[in-house]
């Protein structure tokens, strides 16, 4: 009981900004609606969608294809690789848009090269196409993004596909069949919960979209907002969206409805079929294109313009200091509180999974998701109407005088928590998944509480999908810009604002030390996450073997159980039957 | 024991502790607030020099969006004295929210123009932002009609941010006012059709993109030339400066011949808990100390008369305000960013 009610309060908490942006839509007229159903929404809409739809191809491939060529045959560089293609992760979309701006820019190195090559000595005689347009747009998020989809598919490919896939080739399935036919079905599930995250964060992304020239639905509930000062109509084309994509996402789950993915009798890692020469080589390429486009082209250019750079700033400032510590301060306190709400809402609907309240706390566990399908701005609008009423009721209370939550950091971590809770709780629930109930009835059995449970048996148990959930929470926490800027105290700088600080007085190659702060401090977390992901399966082989026969016969774990973190969209887009 | 409640009061104390640990310290009385959307950069050096003459310790909240939200969340408890926004649309905003408050002063009002402030002393301007034209510097351009940038003969010449950016509905508001609404459509329609490129980006990357060979002329705000054109040599921003000249366009049809601005400006927070300290700040911000580092630093145009400008600036000749006041032009903003959805211009 206890256990739901705390859910229904964090559901509560998620549906606050929310409800007051309904509150807010309720108010405006409808009169703006012909103005953009006329001149705005088709070109937008139609922009969104070929921008979705691109950026969705595009990491389908490079997430699923770098993640079947590592998991499926062994040639050098394999192992690298293998952790490498999380690296762009590190990297904020916006920071991998301003990098390649300048990068293929006609007075760029790379067209400057070509030019050289090419005998030209003006890029008036020869361009290439700019970079700022839906392709450009295209490629540039592609690039950042792809990781979502390889993570969940890697792991996927790690561990359910060994059986199936060696009864294929044992029936005489050559190694395009393979993947085409068996492998790639099998992991729908995974590449849908990868590419719902890739497509969510392209869907609100603002900063990169604006920088590129593309009109996209984020960008017209923005304009509304700011240029029109119509917060109430722009309330309601972000409604508009978020209802569409919780649709969208529904019914991407009722297409699978009837598709049943066995959890195999077995799990253990495929075993890689060793390449030699030129597919050897040809293998290593292919998976070192996306860590190239996605990391390595950007981190290099912001080395180089912070060498560049380095005797004009003087070292590392010590505002860019605190401003880092701010940074990790917040990500950390978030990351804790997320886990602690993910925790929380995902054992209620665990507790309550045979009992009457179960559409209830699913239900809960549905909602708290619903910070990471609206704009952080849109998002951090939502709150301050909650925080602001908070903050008065307070301080009515007490009889003080300042702002508890909005005059201090708290505000922020209260944001990242709401943003952020979708992939805590979904890398719970996709945990607690493979945990058998036996386990639990076993522990009530012999006395334990069901406090005492969750802490002696399944706590231990969820260590490494909690460990994958935080460490993408905290990167994603330390990277966030638009609600940071919204709702930050006085005197307050974290690394993004103050890398937006350099980018909005036009000199964003002055913010290049910041940018590569940022990158520098995200890369640890992503490193233990990758490493913690190749490390996986033997850990779990070992610490389930007791129990396997349990998981056979009562629960088959969801296929994309192995994806704890990135399951994190599964309490909206993914739930199995 | 790991119970919902020991979750729910981790979490209520993890709040506490970090609201504790990283609210600002209790304001002293030396203390005055500034919320604000202009770049920390450009307002810090104002002031730091502000607090080394005064002694008064300046707090900040800097924002990018959202200024009108925050403080009418924060309601009586808002600790904000001072509001400082750029673009007149922007800042009437914030007065037509009911979140400033008149705040009279004889000094403001003997410095800055009747046509850049509010009447009652709602809302002041502190420096001006012309928009001008960037040309790439071997071309024989030396005077322009903002109207000569629908001319056809400048297909695929034109660079220019997002229509929608303030800067652009700021001057496209000005057109509506001086040619009407009509005119400005097709206006609009015809600078689209001469883009080089989409409307996106910042000001300099029209500087940029006429290096790179992309367009030969763009509209942008005035004092980006003077942070290109001071940069040390050799670097980035110096080459891009180094690559345009500057022309101060005019509209056609107006007798006086003047240049589109749009300001950067201040008014004092309705429930400013230090509203003496407030109007202070706002004083020091339109002295001369003040408004030469706004001209020197910044290269804003200021609002004084009899400021020495930056040498760059000051090379652009002087300026000419068009005549309308800014408060007018306000008027068609949205009229303004309404045409320019009509016409497609950014997409």
């Amino acid at each position: 009981m206890i256990w739901s009610c705390g859910a229904a309060l964090v559901a509560l908490i998620v549906c606050a900004p929310l409800a007051a942006l309904g509150w807010q839509a309720w108010g405006a007229s409808a009169g703006h609606w012909s103005h953009l159903a006329q001149y705005v929404l088709p070109q937008a809409a139609a922009n969104t969608g070929l921008l979705l739809l691109g950026v969705g191809a595009l990491t389908a491939v490079l997430g699923t294809g770098s993640a079947w060529l590592v998991s499926a045959y062994e040639f050098r560089g394999r192992r690298i690789l293998s952790w490498a293609l999380l690296l762009p992760l590190a990297v904020p979309t916006y920071i991998i848009a301003f990098a390649y701006l300048d990068l293929l820019h006609p007075i760029g190195p790379v067209q400057g090269a070509i030019r050289a090559l090419l005998g030209y000595d003006s890029p008036r005689q020869f361009r290439l196409p700019d970079l700022r347009s839906l392709p450009g747009a295209v490629f540039v998020l592609g690039c950042a993004l792809y990781p979502y989809v390889y993570l969940s598919t890697r792991a996927m490919f790690m561990t359910q596909a060994a059986n199936v896939l060696e009864a294929a080739r044992t029936l005489g399935a050559g190694c395009y069949a393979a993947f085409w036919r068996v492998a790639l079905p099998m992991a729908r599930p995974a590449i849908a919960v990868g590419l719902s995250l890739a497509l969510l964060e392209t869907l609100n992304d603002i900063g990169a979209s604006e920088f590129l020239g593309v009109q996209t639905l984020t960008v017209s509930v923005y304009t509304t907002w700011i240029t029109r000062s119509d917060l109430a109509s722009a309330a309601q084309i972000a409604l508009t969206m978020l209802v569409i994509v919780v649709g969208l996402i529904l019914l991407e789950r009722h297409g699978r409805r009837r598709q049943r993915y066995a959890a195999a009798q077995r799990m253990r890692p495929m075993q890689p079929l060793r390449l030699h020469g030129w597919r050897a080589l040809l293998a290593a390429g292919l998976c070192a294109l996306p860590v190239m486009l996605g990391f390595v082209a950007p981190a290099l250019y912001l080395l180089w313009e912070t060498q560049k750079r380095l005797h004009l700033v003087g070292g590392v400032s010590r505002q860019l200091w605190a401003a880092a510590g701010n940074t990790l301060a917040i990500a950390g306190a978030a990351t804790l509180i997320t886990l602690a709400c993910g925790l929380v809402v995902a054992w209620a609907a665990r507790a309550t999974r045979d009992s009457g309240r179960r559409r209830l706390t699913q239900l809960y566990a549905r909602a708290a998701g619903m910070g990471y399908a609206v704009p952080g701005t849109v998002l951090a609008i939502g709150l301050l109407t909650p925080l602001g009423l908070f903050d008065q009721a307070l301080s009515a209370l007490l009889g003080t005088t300042g702002l508890v939550l909005m005059g201090s950091a708290a505000a922020l971590v209260c944001a990242y928590a709401i943003r952020f809770l979708a992939i805590a709780c979904g890398g719970v629930e996709a945990g607690l998944a493979r945990i058998p109930p036996s386990l639990e009835q076993a522990s009530r059995l012999l006395g334990e509480s069901a406090g005492g449970t969750l802490r002696r048996v399944h706590l231990p148990l969820l260590r490494p999908a909690l460990g994958a959930a935080a460490l993408l929470v905290f990167v994603d926490a330390m990277k966030e810009l638009p609600a940071t800027l919204l709702l930050r105290p006085m005197n307050f700088d974290t690394l993004a604002t103050w890398l937006y600080g350099e980018a909005a007085r036009g000199t964003y190659e002055e913010g290049a030390v910041a940018a590569l702060a940022i990158v520098a401090a995200g890369l640890i977390p992503v490193i233990l996450l990758a490493r913690g992901q190749e490390k996986m399966p033997e850990t779990r082989d070992r610490d389930q073997k007791p129990k396997r026969t349990a998981v056979d016969r009562h629960d088959p774990a969801p296929v994309h159980g192995d994806a704890p973190a990135l399951a994190g969209a599964a309490h909206i887009s993914d739930k199995q039957p | 024991m790991k119970s919902p409640r020991f979750a729910l009061s981790t979490l209520f104390g993890a709040l506490c502790v970090a609201g504790a640990t990283l609210a600002a310290p209790a304001l002293a009385a030396e203390e005055v607030t500034l919320y604000t959307t202009r770049e920390p950069k450009l307002i810090q050096p104002l002031l730091d020099a502000y607090t080394k003459e005064s002694g008064v310790k300046v707090n900040t909240v800097f924002v990018k969006d959202g200024l009108l939200e925050r403080v009418k969340a924060e309601g009586d408890k808002s600790p904000a004295d001072v509001l400082m926004t750029v673009d007149i649309g922007n800042l009437l905003d914030l007065v037509d929210g009911g979140v400033t408050q008149a705040a009279p002063s004889k000094a403001l009002e003997s410095v800055v123009p009747a046509n850049l402030r509010g009447a009652d002393g709602s809302w002041y301007a502190l420096s001006l932002r012309d928009r001008v034209l960037y040309v790439e510097k071997e071309l024989p351009v030396n005077s322009f009609h903002y109207e000569d940038l629908a001319d056809p003969k400048w297909k695929g010449k034109v660079c220019i941010r997002s229509g929608q950016h303030p800067y652009n509905t700021g001057l496209v508001a000005a057109m509506i006012a001086h040619d009407g609404a009509e005119a400005t459509e097709k206006w609009l329609r015809g600078v689209k059709a001469n883009l080089a490129r989409k409307a996106a980006g910042g000001d300099r990357d029209v500087a940029r993109d006429i290096l790179g060979g992309i367009c030969d002329i763009g509209l942008a705000n005035a004092y980006y030339v003077g942070q290109m054109k001071n940069a040390e040599p050799g670097s980035d921003a110096r080459k891009w400066g180094d690559a345009i000249k500057v022309v101060r366009p005019t509209f056609a049809k107006a007798r006086d011949g003047g240049t589109h601005v749009n300001i950067s400006g201040a008014a004092v927070a309705r429930h400013a808990p230090h509203k003496a300290e407030a109007v202070k700040l706002l004083e020091y911000l339109v002295s001369v100390p003040a408004q030469t580092l706004y001209a020197q630093a910044n290269y804003e145009y200021p609002v004084r008369e009899g400021v020495k400008l930056d040498p760059v600036m000051a090379g652009l000749g002087p300026l000419k305000v068009d005549a309308l006041s800014v408060a007018d032009i306000a008027k068609y903003r949205k009229q303004a960013s309404e045409l320019v959805d009509k016409v497609g211009f950014d997409n």
